[in-house]
């Protein structure tokens, strides 16, 4: 059994990396202790492109094949169509999106400091169309919502994975990661008991995989559409039989911050497919 | 969240080595006491004995047992999981009431089991509202399958 979250000694890696930030805290001499950095019970991660069927990647391999396009050419209309009482479209403030959002989706979620939260990148959009363009947010997970992430994202692909967790963004972290931890439902699992613990193992027909973000939104066999990682969630939650709190809300915001510092170094790959 | 009040309970339960069973179930079904010795409940949760047809098709059941989602069984059956230990010969290593005790409730065991308690609605977090209150299996039902695992020689 693979031994899980604490039980396997340190990398020597990240031992190093502890007990520099120990000795620096000590060298600033008293002040207040800062929270200690956190590890990774997975320190080499691995892209959930690993643990899928040759098919299905070579679908996402193929631009042409892979069904996310059509949504990302929807995002794309949408990106210079404007909408709402501004009469702006979204490059009518951020111009060519292969240059100025290139990049976002990898450090997203982040920290927002007028809205005092962590905020994902439907939720930035959802800002962007209320307060500049004029415009009513679009609802999580609904088609013009993943289409304008699939778009987006795109402008971020190969890029690493990169949040930052530190500051005023740690307490939203550590929420996240207790969610994460947080054995539920009538299955009484955590997230951890399946992507931590068991990945590389069959669930039925399902090889687990490490439960990365890094391909979200991801073109859904299953579903037949392009999805949004918080649906997915919900999804694992229902599995163990648990409520899921809704799309959009504190918890799963959190729990994406946290989610996306575990994929940390993987290159995004938007739009990805999964079965 | 008013299904996560029964921690302290199980933990009393814990700690002795022959004791009564759970409290009734806040709102569903009362669960029938039950009495756990060392390792086991050496004692059916029944009268009636299990059936190990009946509990074979419920360890199939997606909505009963759904071992085989975890488990490899000496059954026909497509796409047989293995993230649980594979089950044939099962009833070699372990006797009745052993298997009673890992199948009503693993995490008396070992805590971080990520074997499903089949028979507790206490101490968990966040049930889904329609299960809220209900065992996964019901009493016979975990006699029902645990006549079949006996089976498993
Ligand atoms: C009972 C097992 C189980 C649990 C518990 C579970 N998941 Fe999953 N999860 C799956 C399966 C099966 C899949 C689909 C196959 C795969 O990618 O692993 C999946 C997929 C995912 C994916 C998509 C990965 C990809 O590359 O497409 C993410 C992200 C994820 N899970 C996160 C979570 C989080 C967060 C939790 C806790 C809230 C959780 N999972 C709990 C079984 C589980
Ligand atoms: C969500 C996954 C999962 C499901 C569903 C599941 N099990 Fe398990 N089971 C496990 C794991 C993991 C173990 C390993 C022991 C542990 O972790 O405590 C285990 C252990 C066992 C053992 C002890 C086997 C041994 O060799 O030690 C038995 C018996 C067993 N399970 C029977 C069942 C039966 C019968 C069902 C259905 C009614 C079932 N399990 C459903 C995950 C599962």
């Amino acid at each position: 059994m693979r031994g899980w979250r604490g039980a396997a000694a340190l990398p020597a890696g990240a031992a190093a990396v502890l007990a520099l930030a120990v000795a620096a805290a000590l060298a600033q001499g008293g002040g207040e202790a800062p929270a200690a950095e956190p590890v990774r019970a997975i320190p080499d991660p691995q892209s959930g492109l690993e643990f899928t069927t040759p098919e299905t990647r070579a679908i996402q391999e193929d631009d042409f094949q892979n069904p996310a396009f059509l949504w990302v050419e929807e995002g794309e209309q949408a990106w210079n169509h404007p909408e709402g009482a501004a009469g702006k479209s979204c490059a009518s403030c951020h111009g060519n999106a292969a240059e100025s959002m290139r990049g976002v989706r990898a450090r997203y979620p982040a920290y927002d400091a007028k809205k005092g939260r962590v905020v994902t990148l439907e939720q930035r959009v959802n800002i962007c169309r209320e307060e500049h363009m004029g415009a009513p947010p679009l609802r999580i997970d609904s088609r013009p919502l993943n289409a304008m992430t699939a778009f987006i994202g795109l402008q971020s692909r190969g890029m690493p994975v990169q949040v930052d967790i530190s500051g005023p963004a740690r307490p939203f972290f550590d929420a996240g990661e207790r969610f994460y931890n947080t054995r539920r439902g009538q299955l009484d699992m955590r997230c951890g008991s399946c992507h931590e613990d068991n990945y590389g193992r069959y669930l039925r027909a399902d090889l687990l995989s490490q439960g990365m973000s890094n391909g979200f939104p991801t073109y859904r066999l299953k579903e037949q559409r392009v999805i949004s990682l918080q649906f997915r969630l919900q999804g694992c939650v229902n599995d163990v039989r648990g409520e899921a709190p809704p799309m959009g809300g504190e918890e799963f915001t959190n729990l994406e911050f946290y989610l996306a510092w575990r994929a940390q170094g993987l290159p995004v790959e938007t739009p990805s497919v999964r079965r | 969240m008013r299904n996560r009040t029964g921690r302290c309970g199980a933990v009393v339960l814990a700690l002795g080595l022959a004791i009564p069973g759970p409290a009734p179930a806040q709102g569903g079904t009362a669960l029938v006491p039950y009495e756990v010795v060392d390792d086991a409940i050496p004692r059916p949760l029944t009268d009636r004995p299990g059936d190990p047809e009946r509990g074979r098709a419920l360890a199939l059941n997606r909505s009963k047992g759904n071992c085989v989602t975890c488990h490899e069984m000496p059954v026909e059956a497509d796409f047989q999981g293995n993230l649980g230990p594979p089950l044939a010969g099962v009833a070699d290593r372990y006797t009745e009431g052993e298997l009673r005790l890992r199948l009503v409730d693993s995490k008396r065991i070992n805590p971080e089991s990520n074997m499903p308690s089949y028979y507790r609605v206490e101490g968990l977090t966040a049930v889904r509202r329609d299960w809220l209150g209900k065992p996964m299996l019901e009493a016979q039902e975990v006699e029902d399958v645990l006549a079949w695992l006996m089976t498993l020689k």
